[in-house]
């Protein structure tokens, strides 16, 4: 489905701009990294939705190729999806963060955001998007 | 054709900088303000410098050329600093100038890049002392034995120099990178907005601030808004208002407690659902905030609108300007290509009748209150003849253009105009495009 790919796109987008946002001068801008975190969770929101969606007309009866525009997705009518998708990825999000507990408490700064910008581009480039939502979108903010 | 504020007409009337296409990083335009009394107008860029312009006095041989602004300081007043705890780079950039009402002979002005602010005296020497007893006149020490008599030193006249100098430096104070500053009715106190804190101080004194906002949660990871722009009431002192990146003002009164993170005020308009996307939060984020001169309203810019609120009314603004309705539709471009984070700024004019703000392809836009008309006008070197009347401009939002339209598709998205001020008393207006100032004016009829 082409929002799918939009989602897609937009995650790799915004995972590239995190990252260049590190080498900026001036260092990380958390205004600009809070905006580009919103609209990396809204995508990933949305890819999750739409594959469940797909999942289920899939089961139901043959997907009809329609073109939805990125900009014309209205989100409402996917919100009653976010619950189920939410629910998930707050599963995820816990196992994932009760993984390193092993690593020191008191890191330096961007430790934590370099392996998971380099393990988000590079899952995104493979096209795993999967693993992009394991990962949690609310480790953007701490590096700060 | 008439334009805002009755029959207004805008001429070119100067453009400062350089004219090649080739723009170097430094002359980038950071900021751009005009005095209490409009005859100074201080630009900041983003290498750190300050440059100041002065009105000349009026050519009475030429009454309807008003008075032109020539260069009368050029200082650098921050330089790129290094963070050596957060192996951080500190950029010069100048984020805000504010002048300080004029108190004395000299002028003084406040500039600040993301982490420091500095108070600035600018000062004119046009006298110079001559006949010193024991010096030279090119300052060597005179041999004590020849000196037979005794003088007192004359003030001499010279050419006119203007000198800055930092009086204050304002440091340490802020984690985050500061967005605004704005001084105080009391004109002894001014504040200092970051992404999550404001700041107090008092003009006299640096080693110290008072903290009056702070939104920082004690959980980052539960950061849902920072703070934008931030500024004090024109004339109450006690009151202030901060923005936010989901929209929202925040008026708040000092009075009420020490730490303001309660408002007084809650500024929000309800969003409108049909207009819902995947970028609405980050086109609902206000980038400018500004009282109006008589202190009754406020005006917020954010991506795609200026809005105008009555400080008596919290749930809706009285006006709702669009500023370029027809980028509503290309926002996936637009954060693309990074320009959905532009901030761009806004400005009301001397009476409050009409208010301003830039877009892209150098267009800037200006709509009146009172008369309910608004107009694109554009700064260009193609336009920028002595007195040259700007035609209006329009954008072709789809279907078919008209002549003299210009398609959505063809606007320079590079040539964008985020800085504007307009003179407090007279309609003229600095525009400020990449690295060039252009001033506008009046045709006076």
């Amino acid at each position: 489905m082409e929002v799918n790919a939009e989602a897609r796109r937009i995650l790799a987008v915004s995972i590239s701009k995190l990252y260049a946002s590190r080498t900026q001068r001036g260092g990380l801008r958390l205004h600009r990294s809070l905006l580009l975190s919103l609209v990396m969770r809204s995508a990933r929101d949305i890819y999750h939705s739409s594959r469940e969606i797909e999942a289920q007309l899939a089961d139901a009866e043959p997907m009809e190729a329609g073109s939805c525009s990125w900009d014309q997705w209205s989100l409402p009518s996917l919100r009653q999806r976010e619950p189920e998708s939410a629910r998930q990825s707050r599963k995820r999000r816990g196992k994932v963060s009760a993984a390193p507990d092993f690593l020191p408490s008191k890191r330096a700064r961007l430790e934590p955001g370099e392996e998971r910008y380099a393990a988000m581009l590079g899952s995104c480039r493979a096209g795993a998007v999967e693993s992009l939502t394991a990962l949690s979108l609310n480790r953007v903010i701490p590096a700060f | 054709m008439a334009g805002p504020g009755g029959d207004m007409q805008w001429c070119f009337s100067q453009v400062k900088g350089a004219i090649d296409d080739d723009v170097a990083e430094a002359d980038i335009i950071s900021t751009v303000e005009f005095n209490h009394t409009g005859e100074l107008l201080a630009t900041g860029d983003k290498g750190g410098r300050v440059v100041i312009f002065q009105q000349e006095i009026e050519n009475k041989s030429q009454p309807q050329f008003r008075s032109e602004y020539n260069v009368y300081s050029t200082f650098q007043s921050h330089e790129p600093e290094f963070d050596y705890l957060k192996s951080l780079e500190i950029e010069e950039k100048i984020n805000k100038i504010r002048w300080l009402p004029q108190k004395n002979a000299a002028q003084f002005l406040l500039s600040t890049n993301d982490k420091t602010i500095k108070l600035w005296k600018i000062s004119e020497r046009d006298k110079r002392p001559e006949g010193y007893n024991l010096k030279e006149e090119d300052g060597r020490y005179k041999d004590p034995n020849t000196i037979t008599s005794l003088r007192v030193p004359v003030l001499i006249p010279m050419d006119l120099m203007v000198e800055a100098s930092p009086r204050r430096v304002f440091a340490n104070a802020h984690t985050y990178h500061i967005n605004s500053i704005s001084v105080n009715s009391d004109e002894e106190t001014y504040l200092s907005a970051d992404d999550l804190r404001i700041n107090l101080w008092n003009l006299e004194i640096t080693d110290r601030s008072f903290n009056i906002v702070d939104i920082k949660p004690a959980n980052m990871e539960e950061l849902t808004e920072v703070i934008t722009a931030a500024e004090f009431h024109p004339h109450q002192c006690n009151t202030f208002v901060y923005s936010s990146s989901k929209g929202t003002i925040r008026l708040c009164d000092m009075r009420a407690s020490a730490l303001c993170d309660k408002h007084s005020k809650l500024f929000e308009e309800p969003e409108d659902p049909s207009n819902r996307s995947f970028f609405s939060e980050i086109i609902s984020s206000i980038s400018d905030v500004k009282f109006s001169h008589n202190g009754r309203y406020m005006m917020t810019r954010d991506y795609l609108s200026v809005k105008i609120w009555d400080l008596n009314m919290e749930n809706r603004p009285v006006e709702t300007h669009q500023v370029h309705e027809y980028l509503r539709s290309k926002l996936c471009s637009l954060y693309e290509n990074d320009c959905i984070f532009d901030k761009f700024e806004c400005c009301w004019n001397g009476n409050d009748s009409v208010v301003m703000t830039g877009s892209y392809n150098n267009f800037f836009r200006m709509f009146d209150r009172g008369q309910r008309r608004d107009v694109t006008l554009e700064a260009s070197r193609e336009n920028s003849k002595p007195m040259q009347v700007l035609k209006p401009r329009k954008v072709c939002a789809g279907g078919k253009r008209k002549k003299d339209e210009i398609s959505v598709d063809s606007l320079d998205f590079n040539k964008k105009i985020l800085h504007t001020a307009w003179h407090p008393q007279d309609n003229i207006i600095a525009v400020a495009t990449t690295n060039n100032l252009y001033i506008f004016q009046d045709k006076v009829n």
